[in-house]
């Protein structure tokens, strides 16, 4: 996994509440035994029309926004389906980070494990945040991971919390499977332990 | 004295590998379930980097979310992608040799189906699939929730997680249910109640005793939606009936090693005086046979009501409200029984089990289905097909004008050709009502399987109460 730098990038905003990993990523994509590729139908059915022409009002679509790096989202966003096609897909559109007041549970592990970033603020945030994305391409955002710092195009400095262990893997680009492996020893006494307690489990 | 635990408390207890001084926690994972529409990529990651998978025999696929549901499937599948994405299931449950019931064993159905159905879903195990709807199996007192593609592979190579504790919520629904008020009618009035994000960051335990009087069927499809109130996990304290549905179940322990984990599940409750952050109580007498309006599950309201306006909401949701208005095709102040359907689908790991079919069937019993509407079943497996053809609820259905199907996820979400066109509206017993899940363009009303048999007599959305 690549490591997550600091970059400064092109927010979209999407205010709509609820956004689910159905609009995020339509089902019919979802055929592929591969991770990559997704991107061109990220937001597939909001995106395209049935003749897969581009829809000119949603907000990927518009000249400002077609290099969007960031989301700036309505509320739980990620709901639904556990796909990670929908991470997948927003990565490969080129998103690495998505702000929103909160986020689905699964959708939100799915990130990091995608070297993505989900920032929760709380709403006065995200609405400060919302209007600088409507600014459009002039509007460019700071994302700093190690400071735990997004700066506006107007230069407000807004701090976000994070899982220290969660912040530790996305800067370093860790691999969770190599890092539980490390950890053999302690699976292979927990198996033994409950494998005589629990033998039917 | 320790301090009293909640039933979650104690399942995370039991399972805790190693938890680091930031509380992050590798958790061990006791049954692993697959299917071939999340997995791909994880048994690709694991050859690529040359691993196994630790814990075959804990580990369980099956194909569910593409395959065909029509009679003639025996012939294979005419999507290719389809088709390539089980082969590579068939493949990899061969390869890394993990137990498998594929697409022409009788046993194959729905994942969250046949876990508890063979005895693979016991009470107190953690249970994980790559799947939103895994928290079915916390029916059974079991810790159950779904994982991504990622974590599938993390999964298969450790038998662990690497998780964070959720909080503890309480959701009680005391006294008897009135008739005509099924299981699926407390899920979504929950979820009506707390909304969509309600539940996040939580397991709710479900307790009082409208849950103690459902059957285990009934258990599932609570504990099916609680990832649609954004909960990780829901359980239900196991007893009685639970042990009842577990024994002899192929799985299933079975004599002196029966005996002990019986014993053991009797300790999975919550201690009295434990604590539980957050506790929503419903009065199981104020729930009404409900139906889905709009394109979130939260969006539930009795039957008896009318299609609600955008300015009955407040913040983001007034936006969201007018644009599932318009995607619905609904007029605010519309009677939801005037709302007139073309398709019904009865089915899900929400609702395709036997006591779901029979419901539908004592509804539709000597009726026929409206005049040129389309309607379809589909167990949520063999094995509950063929119960169904031995009960005679199968020749109710085909009489009745339903087509009778083969096992599979099918119209839920639509990866297989049972698809909603643009506009098609359809009465489900399903889990989702979101734009163009079960097609582009679709219009889904979620409902239990008697309004949705009602609704098919009517061809409108009904209630149900009017036809018992």
């Amino acid at each position: 996994m690549d490591k997550f730098e600091t970059f400064s990038g092109i927010a979209a905003p999407m205010p709509l509440v609820n956004i689910d990993t159905d609009m995020i990523i339509p089902k019919q994509f979802l055929k592929t035994i591969k991770r990559s590729g997704l991107g061109v139908h990220a937001f597939d059915e909001m995106r395209y029309d049935d003749d897969g022409n581009e829809i000119p009002d949603f907000v990927l679509n518009q000249a400002a926004y077609r290099e969007a790096s960031i989301l700036i989202a309505g509320d739980n966003f990620g709901c639904g389906s556990s796909r990670e096609h929908a991470p997948w897909a927003l990565s490969d559109f080129g998103i690495k980070v998505v702000v929103s007041t909160s986020f689905a549970d699964i959708f939100f592990n799915n990130c990091f494990k995608n070297g993505m970033l989900p920032i929760v603020l709380p709403q006065e945030q995200v609405d400060l945040l919302m209007r600088d994305a409507e600014k459009g391409a002039n509007a460019r955002v700071e994302v700093n991971l190690e400071e735990q710092t997004i700066i506006s195009s107007d230069g407000d400095v807004i701090k976000f919390d994070i899982d220290p262990f969660r912040k530790h893997c996305l800067l370093n680009g860790l691999d969770d499977i190599g890092l539980t492996l490390e950890k053999a020893a302690s699976i292979d006494s927990f198996e033994a332990k409950a494998g005589a307690a629990r033998p039917w489990a | 004295m320790t301090a009293p635990k909640t039933l979650y408390d104690k399942i995370w207890n039991d399972h805790v590998v190693h938890e680091a001084e930031d509380g992050t926690c590798l958790l061990y994972i006791d049954r692993h379930l697959v299917h071939e529409v999340t997995s791909p990529q994880a048994f690709e990651g694991l050859r690529m980097a040359g691993r196994t998978v630790r814990a075959p025999e804990k580990t369980i696929a099956v194909p569910d979310h593409n395959v065909p549901t029509t009679l003639d499937r025996a012939k294979g599948i005419d999507n290719e992608e389809s088709r390539i994405q089980v082969e590579a299931l068939d493949k990899n449950a061969k390869d890394f040799g993990i137990h498998y019931y594929p697409v022409s064993d009788v046993r194959q159905g729905i994942v969250h189906i046949v876990g508890p159905e063979q005895g693979w879903t016991l009470p107190g195990m953690t249970v994980v699939c790559g799947d939103s709807h895994t928290a079915t199996h916390g029916a059974f007192g079991a810790l159950a929730h779904g994982i991504g593609t990622s974590e599938v592979e993390h999964v298969l190579a450790t038998q662990t997680l690497i998780q964070k504790k959720s909080k503890n919520m309480k959701v009680e629904i005391t006294g008897k249910l009135r008739p005509g008020v099924t299981a699926k009618d407390i899920t979504l009035s929950v979820i009506g109640e707390t909304g969509t994000a309600g539940g996040t960051g939580y397991v709710i335990e479900y307790c009082g005793e409208a849950i103690r009087d459902l059957s285990m069927e009934g258990r599932m499809t609570v504990c099916n939606m609680a990832i649609e109130g954004g909960a990780r996990a829901g359980l239900i304290a196991p007893d009685e009936k639970t042990f009842e549905y577990c024994k002899g179940r192929p799985h299933a322990p079975k004599g002196a090693e029966w005996e002990a984990a019986v014993a053991y599940w009797k300790t999975l409750f919550t201690d009295e005086g434990a604590h539980f952050d957050k506790v929503i109580t419903i009065k199981g007498e104020d729930i009404a046979p409900v139906v889905t309006w709009g394109t979130s599950p939260e969006d539930v309201l009795p039957i008896t009501s009318t299609v609600p306006s955008a300015e009955d909401f407040s913040g983001g949701k007034v936006d969201a409200a007018q644009r599932s208005l318009e995607y619905m095709g609904l007029t605010s102040g519309q009677k939801l029984t005037d709302i007139e359907i073309d398709t019904v689908f009865i089915g899900s790991c929400t609702n395709g089990r036997i006591e779901d079919l029979r419901a539908a069937a004592e509804i539709l019993k000597g009726k026929k289905i409206k005049d040129g509407l389309r309607a379809m079943i589909v167990p949520g497996s063999g094995l509950v097909r063929a119960q169904a053809e031995e009960e005679g609820l199968a020749d109710i259905f085909k009489e009745a004008g339903f087509e009778w199907r083969l096992a599979g996820c099918s119209m839920c979400l639509a990866m297989n050709p049972d698809q909603l066109t643009p506009g098609e509206r359809c009465a489900a017993t399903s889990n989702r009502n979101f734009e163009g899940r079960q097609g582009r363009g679709g219009r889904t009303h979620l409902m239990s399987p008697a309004m949705a048999a009602a609704a098919a007599i009517t061809g409108r959305l009904t209630d149900v109460r009017e036809m018992m």
